[in-house]
């Protein structure tokens, strides 16, 4: 259960690699990187590296969850949140 | 901070689409001659990008319908449907609706986009559970919005992923609705629909399908891609729109469900906005009388798409999957979708230029929508004047080096 052996950190660390590879080469990202702003992502494609997450961490991420969520910090607390509503 | 700041970025996109040529969002047409035809820019051009399906916007019988419509009822019917806004003829076509697909009943909305924002929206209510799939058009994505369900998008045309996030729900309470769409309006795709219906009869969810660029076109009676994969029985809500192969405005919402008129009183985009005008209402009428009778329409364009399509694939283009009434032609970037749009229309020849976020993927597109009513001699001139703008911009020598290049040792 992917629940059970994450923590904070990795969750956090996991969503910077998997947004890496939707952003261009050379772009940096940290926990403080606003998702939606100064990635060069549109609407869609942040939807989509919702839908990795989602099969990363094996949770439903709804799409109003989505919009409340604005740093990379924020999106893993929300995403913790999430597998241990799972769980 | 400005107001206005927040659409920084889309000014500067526009700004930048400005620097090729012409503003895609302000192309005004300065006549509209025939369902092929308009004037732009003082000059003919061929129309290959207006949705005009069946080419029914000039037919005799719904021009004559709606004119007499007008004299008869007025220019408008200056109320919603639930106080002043309901008329014979919009129970008429909501009984026609459902006949044509054999559903019990129908309900005709102001635009197809209300169609969508209000059925989804109204059904999928708290603890409920809206599985769209991801390549939806905006209208699904709004109902969202105004939805109070969880939504959870799925990946596009994935039955098996739509499976997986549905097992993902188990033991939550509320309703499982899944919506997708007949035929995608960008690359021109069809669901696999079959698949996704299994998957729904698996799961116990409920299944809305968009037909807006399907009626008419698939099935052997024209009902869209549900009659074509056989389904029919398992979409409990079909939706569609009047403003494609029907040629005018509205949209609709047919069903089998026994409770679905009492949709009337809680969706509040059926109900407080103002209703068709009789004239709409009555051409409407009269094209789907005439699709009902009469499956040449349907035949013609898709003989059409498969000349266009085949056309630009020997050509060399990279295309959406499937000929269908929409043929997306994918360009290696932005800036040459941009300038081969304004090349065509230079020739003569008008499609959709689509961008991201609008279009799957962030591919940038160049979007035809073929008619019944364009001629072959038209189709072929598109494919020729098309080929000649891919050259010049080396769309082709790309494609055609790259292929190569793949080939080589």
């Amino acid at each position: 259960v992917p629940g059970l052996s994450y923590n904070g950190n990795d969750i956090e660390a996991d969503i910077v690699e998997i947004l890496m590879r939707r952003v261009a080469p050379g772009v940096q990202v940290s926990p403080q990187t606003r998702i939606a702003r100064g990635l060069g992502l549109d609407s869609v494609a942040i939807l989509d590296f919702m839908m990795d997450l989602e099969d990363r961490f094996d949770i439903s991420i709804p799409l109003d969850r989505v919009a409340e969520v604005e740093t990379v910090a924020e999106l893993g607390r929300a995403v913790e949140a999430l597998m241990r509503a799972a769980d | 901070m400005s107001l206005f700041s927040k659409f920084d970025q889309i000014r500067a996109g526009i700004d930048s689409l400005l620097a090729s040529g012409r503003n895609p969002f302000e192309v005004r047409f300065e006549r509209v001659l025939s369902p092929t035809e308009a004037v732009l820019e003082g000059r003919p051009i061929l129309l290959l990008g207006t949705n005009n399906y069946l080419g029914l916007t000039f037919d005799a019988a719904c021009v004559e319908a709606s004119t007499r419509a007008v004299r008869d009822a007025g220019t408008g019917t200056t109320g919603s449907r639930i106080a002043n806004g309901t008329y014979s003829g919009h129970d008429m076509l909501e009984r026609r609706i459902a006949e044509f697909y054999g559903r019990r009943s129908a309900m005709i909305f102001s635009t197809g986009y209300q169609a969508n924002l209000g059925l989804i929206s109204t059904l999928a209510g708290r603890d409920d559970h809206l599985l769209i799939d991801a390549d939806s058009h905006a209208s699904i994505y709004d109902a969202s919005k105004l939805s109070t369900a969880e939504v959870i998008r799925f990946r596009h045309n994935d039955p098996q992923d739509l499976a997986h996030r549905l097992r993902r729900l188990k033991g939550r309470p509320g309703n499982r609705i899944i919506v997708t769409e007949g035929i995608y309006s960008m690359l021109g795709d069809t669901a696999p629909l079959r698949e996704i219906a299994a998957v729904k009869r698996e799961m116990g969810a409920w299944l809305i399908v968009d037909e807006a660029h399907s009626l008419g076109i698939l099935g052997a009676h024209g009902r869209g891609l549900c009659e074509a994969a056989g389904v029919e029985d398992d979409v409990d809500f079909v939706v569609g729109t009047f403003s494609k192969s029907l040629g005018a405005v509205g949209g609709f919402a047919t069903s089998n469900v026994p409770e679905f008129d009492l949709l009337r009183v809680v969706c509040r985009p059926y109900m407080f906005t103002a209703s068709l005008p009789p004239a709409v209402i009555a051409s409407v009428i009269a094209a789907l009388g005439r699709i009902s009778t009469d499956s040449s329409l349907g035949a013609r364009v898709l003989a059409n798409c498969r000349r266009l399509y085949a056309g630009l694939a020997q050509a060399g283009f990279e295309l959406g999957p499937e000929p269908n009434p929409i043929v997306a032609v994918k360009m290696p970037d932005r800036e040459t979708a941009t300038r081969f749009w304004n090349r065509l229309i230079d020739r003569g020849i008008y499609v959709n230029l689509a961008l991201p976020p609008a279009t799957p993927a962030s591919l940038s597109l160049i979007r035809s929508s073929i008619s019944s009513a364009h001629t072959e001699a038209q189709i072929d001139r598109a494919v020729a004047v098309m080929t000649a703008v891919g050259r010049e911009l080396g769309v082709l020598a790309r494609r055609a080096e790259r292929a190569a290049g793949a080939s080589a040792p």
